[in-house]
């Protein structure tokens, strides 16, 4: 099945995309996409266990995903 | 109780005539504005960026808490994005309560929820020129958020 993984901030930058689709296997989870996301160029600048959002909502990394979810990669936040 | 994710100037004036009601003893309003040294490093300005469509439902969430657990309806948050000159507000956080000791911890609550929980990032501008995120040598922040508390 294919996911959407967002990029923000100082992640977008060090794999040079804000957005990529990945083929992972079906009922994959966080875990396995972060796993998927470590053979792109620029992702050993990503820490061990980055925070994670499936559509909008922070998740664990044992959290399994359906075809089309949104996950997003989330950078040490820094608002206010 | 409103909230937002502004690409404007926060009208300051404007909240705190938002949540002004005669009911009400107290109103509180907080501006978060960039500072003109982060560590010790001179800054000439601070280029935000979000997750737009997350921070404006975190910023919900917060502020719905915030309300539920303060005990009032009166309540108005503005974050701003883009690039920031020193002494410009990237937050507005106005309360009004019958009450200061609650307007004053909802308005904390607020602001600490924010900075915990809502995805926005700052670029911070430096004067000789070099630019840098805020808070992404930190690792990961993986024990900071109760990914619990969305379920």
């Amino acid at each position: 099945m294919t996911v959407t993984v967002l990029l923000f901030a100082s992640y977008a930058e060090a794999l040079g995309a804000t957005s990529l689709q990945l083929d992972v296997a079906s009922n994959a989870t966080v875990a396995e996409v972060l796993s998927s996301l470590r053979r792109f160029p620029g992702a050993e600048r990503l820490p061990p266990s980055p925070l994670v959002a499936v559509n909008e909502q922070y998740a664990s990394g044992d959290r399994a995903l359906e075809p089309g979810d949104e996950v997003a990669v989330i950078p040490p936040v820094a608002g206010g | 109780m409103r909230s937002a994710i502004v690409d404007h100037v926060i009208d300051a004036a404007g909240l705190v005539a938002e949540v002004g009601t005669s009911k009400n003893g107290a109103t509180l309003l907080f501006l978060g504005t960039v500072r003109d040294i982060n560590d010790g490093r001179p800054v000439t300005g601070i280029e935000y960026s979000a997750y737009r469509s997350m921070a404006e439902r975190e910023m919900a969430a917060i502020v719905g808490e915030a309300c539920e657990r303060f005990g009032t309806s009166d309540v108005v948050v503005e974050h701003r994005l883009g690039v920031l000159t020193l002494g410009e507000a990237s937050v507005g956080i106005a309360v009004a309560h019958e009450r200061r000791a609650q307007a004053y911890e909802a308005s904390r609550f607020i602001i600490e929820e924010l900075k915990k929980r809502v995805p926005i990032w700052k670029l911070e501008h430096y004067v000789d020129g070099t630019r840098e995120w805020v808070g992404a040598g930190e690792g990961s922040a993986g024990g900071v958020i109760d990914t619990d508390a969305n379920r």
